[in-house]
């Protein structure tokens, strides 16, 4: 079992973490929608390779804290630290190439578009040519073109996807879209990722799959992973860290095992028992 | 030699091999009908344009089709390509004899300047989305024409003159006038050819399907498909579309250029607002990113005003409706499934013929 330890601010991270620079914090963050204050006093703090989870009956504000961390939604308070880097000023494209990378609830994939170009779209920026190049077809084109390619299969690879690299990406059965959103997410060489909802509408087997999927990201990649999710097996099983969303709060933080027990989380999932008379 | 054909008629490439196919059969079938039974002159003289609508309607397939946003200005752009073309085609006039290469100047820096005008609109354009920035372009074709009306500009012994709104222009002994306001350039000599534009549609293929099979054409097609996955794998949607758009422009300028200097004279009012939706119609018509669809709905709507000549005052009004039928058959759903089924079923049927062929 992982041990947390504090962090001078008093914030807690994992012992084998302790002595690096936190992959996020955040500080305050908060969000109003016309008056209504969507997420409020939003701190936590990731390590470089933690696999945290994010959860909290619907509503409660998770899909916002990733649309916030990615510049989605401008903060209406509040700052974000990416590797240590302010991101107040930066957009969400400015964001993605800080680190941070991420998948979407409603899967968003670019349909019409083969696999293997998903991935190379998001290998956009570490491509190294320009418009001209391109329209006259140097060989400079040809050499760049050729590697993206390679790279892009030997990561499509490691998710055993390589087949796939040519079909339709829209055709693709649900669990393989949920897949190629993950590594069209690594193409872009994060420092963290963000998951949202990655086993919604996967069977137990799928899910199982996933969750040594979500482990091996982490151990190959060496990134930190949030995750939203509802299944709790799923996160109780994989996550280090748990944060609990409740009406825009963190009402509880902790491992695992602290969360299952926490009166406080109990009563938000399940309601507060009945008086009796 | 053989990877190479092979490449060329795969299933990714086929549609930009059929582009070609379809561009240099039309130039052969001209030039052999030409060369033999000749063509009447009022065909003749329907080629140049032709082939300038068709490279205005690719260019403008770029930022509607595979960028996905609705410019209203590419007149606007031509008219930019083709008045400089004109200037630097009559101010070339005296020192370069060679016409095919005083043409290829005119062409190039008459892109290049409705590039540079494109990349200024589209900072400020490129903010808005959809409705808006379609209003916002046609506004500035608007203008481009309205700044147009009122430009003199001459040239004799001691350089340029220039005036706005009057004609204050005295011109030396020898001089000539470029531009005289709403009457446009006149005694233009003509340098377009048809062969020119034959040309100029490859070069706009060739820019165009190489910019599609990039880095720059995946991640405009992403900022087209996804906005908010393209942006949050690092692609910067603004950059991505200034892009299409400058190219775009880059294209109909070329163009304006080469149908500037196919006529002896050229009004400024020759390029509003209709135009831009005639062009809009040979994209729509042809179909969205579609390139071979565009040259070939260009090339028979823009005929098709002069076979109907003989209609007289009724030309319009049956060309109109003939518009709007081809739209309802093109977009029909079931006719669609009729034709896909009876192409299956052809298709099969042949197989069959080979396969029997083969025992």
């Amino acid at each position: 079992m992982t041990k947390l330890v504090q962090y001078p601010s008093g914030a807690y991270v994992l012992e084998r973490d302790a002595d690096r620079t936190p992959v996020l914090e955040t500080y305050h963050l908060g969000i109003d929608f016309g008056g209504l204050s969507a997420v409020n006093n939003f701190n936590i703090i990731v390590g470089p390779t933690e696999i945290s989870g994010l959860i909290g009956p619907n509503g409660a504000g998770k899909t916002t804290v990733f649309n916030l961390l990615t510049k989605v939604y401008q903060p209406s308070k509040g700052t974000i630290l990416v590797n240590g880097h302010d991101t107040s000023k930066m957009s969400t494209v400015d964001v993605n190439k800080a680190g941070v990378a991420r998948t979407f609830q409603n899967i968003r994939l670019f349909e019409n578009m083969s696999v293997v170009d998903n991935v190379k779209v998001a290998m956009h920026n570490s491509m190294h040519y320009n418009p001209l190049t391109a329209i006259f077809r140097t060989p400079k084109y040809y050499k760049e073109e050729k590697r993206i390619h390679q790279k892009a299969l030997e990561l499509l690879d490691i998710f055993n996807m390589s087949d796939l690299a040519e079909t339709e990406a829209g055709s693709l059965p649900y669990g393989a879209q949920r897949k190629l959103e993950i590594v069209r997410a690594l193409a872009t060489k994060p420092s963290l990722l963000l998951l949202d909802e990655p086993a919604a509408g996967m069977n137990p087997n799928e899910t199982k799959e996933l969750m040594e999927t979500i482990r091996g990201i982490r151990d190959k990649f060496n990134i930190a992973i949030i995750l939203i999710e509802h299944d709790m097996s799923l996160v109780m099983n994989i996550c280090e860290g748990i944060a609990v969303l409740n009406y825009g709060r963190i009402i509880a933080k902790g491992t695992p095992k602290d969360i299952q027990n926490n009166p406080v989380v109990i009563e938000a999932y399940l309601g507060k028992p009945e008086q009796e008379d | 030699m053989k990877k190479t054909i092979r490449k060329i008629f795969d299933k990714k490439h086929i549609s930009r091999t059929i582009s070609y196919l379809v561009v240099i059969a039309g130039f052969v079938i001209i030039q052999l009908l030409m060369n033999t039974i000749g063509i009447k002159s009022l065909f003749r003289s329907l080629l140049v344009p032709t082939c300038c609508y068709i490279v205005v309607a690719l260019a403008l397939n770029l930022v509607v089709g595979v960028s996905g946003e609705l410019s209203l200005g590419h007149s606007g752009f031509m008219a930019v390509g083709a008045f400089t073309g004109i200037i630097i085609s009559g101010l070339l006039e005296p020192y370069l004899a060679i016409n095919w290469l005083r043409l290829l100047i005119a062409m190039f820096v008459g892109g290049i300047m409705a590039g540079i005008v494109g990349l200024f609109i589209s900072v400020p354009v490129l903010k808005l989305q959809g409705d808006y920035l379609a209003i916002v372009t046609l506004a500035f074709c608007q203008i481009i024409k309205s700044l147009l009306n009122n430009v003199y500009l001459g040239v004799d012994i001691n350089g340029l003159h220039f005036s706005f709104v009057e004609n204050r222009i005295s011109l030396a002994q020898g001089g000539r006038m470029l531009l005289s306001g709403p009457m446009g350039a006149i005694a233009i000599t003509r340098l377009a050819t048809f062969t020119a534009g034959f040309l100029l549609i490859l070069f706009t293929l060739l820019i165009i399907y190489n910019l599609t099979y990039s880095r720059f054409g995946r991640s405009i097609m992403a900022a087209r498909d996804n906005r908010i996955a393209a942006e949050s794998v690092g692609i910067h949607i603004r950059n991505t579309k200034m892009l299409a758009f400058v190219i775009s422009a880059i294209l109909a300028g070329m163009a304006g250029a080469l149908f500037g200097l196919n006529y002896s004279t050229l009004q400024p009012a020759k390029f509003d607002f209709n135009l831009s939706i005639l062009i809009l119609v040979y994209v729509v018509l042809g179909g969205l990113g579609n390139m071979t669809g565009t040259i070939i709905s260009t090339m028979i709507l823009y005929a098709l005003p002069e076979l109907l000549r003989g209609l007289q005052d009724y030309r319009m009004l049956i060309y109109s409706i003939i518009l709007i039928l081809i739209m309802l058959v093109t977009n029909n759903q079931t006719l669609k499934e009729k034709t896909e089924n009876l192409i299956t079923k052809i298709k099969s049927r042949f197989l069959k013929k080979g396969s029997v062929a083969h025992d």
